[in-house]
């Protein structure tokens, strides 16, 4: 159950407004991203609470319609 | 979904008997999945002991620990009943230096290799 680059990126701009993103289509098989995120919304949380803010952003797609996605997030200095 | 009380005490067991737990598909040695081979090489490379429950066995594990923790996805890395991150994070902090600091500053034993 991929999911296409494009719309995984409007749907973490959206949820991310004003941040850097990148995605990346790991394997070209649109079910293995990497994806980075540098938001302001990450500053003074730990490196899990930055991730669980991004995991619960996407609303339960993870494991159901994105099988793998490398997460690096980083918050403004 | 929710999380039953028999599987929350079981998980309980497991990262309280194991002072460093992953939670993982396939284990050490045959690792079923790419996230879960490269964390328990990490590990590996750390040299610290650590017990690992292959969730692939139990659906009941595989999905209680994502409520459980928080967390949606697999591997995860428990130290002394703390809950570490999955694999970027790992990955992010073997690289940085600070797994194996925490490993010392918890007190548990490694061997780089």
């Amino acid at each position: 159950m991929p999911i296409e680059q494009k719309k995984l990126e409007i749907l973490i701009a959206d949820k991310f407004p004003e941040s850097k993103i990148i995605v990346e289509d790991l394997a070209g098989d649109n079910n293995h991203y990497s994806v980075t995120i540098e938001s302001s919304k990450f500053n003074g949380l730990s490196r899990i609470q930055q991730h669980q803010l991004v995991y619960q952003s996407l609303e339960g797609l993870m494991d159901s319609e994105l099988h793998a996605m490398q997460l690096k997030t980083k918050g403004t200095t | 979904m929710e999380l039953d009380n028999t599987t929350k005490e079981n998980i309980e067991k497991m990262i309280g008997e194991n002072e460093v737990f992953l939670f993982m598909k396939g284990n050490p040695d045959f690792p079923m999945c790419g996230f879960s081979s490269v964390a328990s090489a990490i590990l590996k490379k750390c040299g610290v002991n650590f017990g690992h429950c292959n969730v692939l066995d139990d659906e009941k594990i595989r999905e209680g620990i994502k409520i459980f923790s928080n967390w949606p996805t697999i591997p995860q890395l428990y130290i002394q009943k703390e809950f570490v991150g999955g694999c970027d994070i790992m990955k992010e902090m073997a690289e940085s230096g600070e797994l194996i600091e925490l490993f010392n500053t918890r007190g548990i034993k490694t061997e780089i290799s």
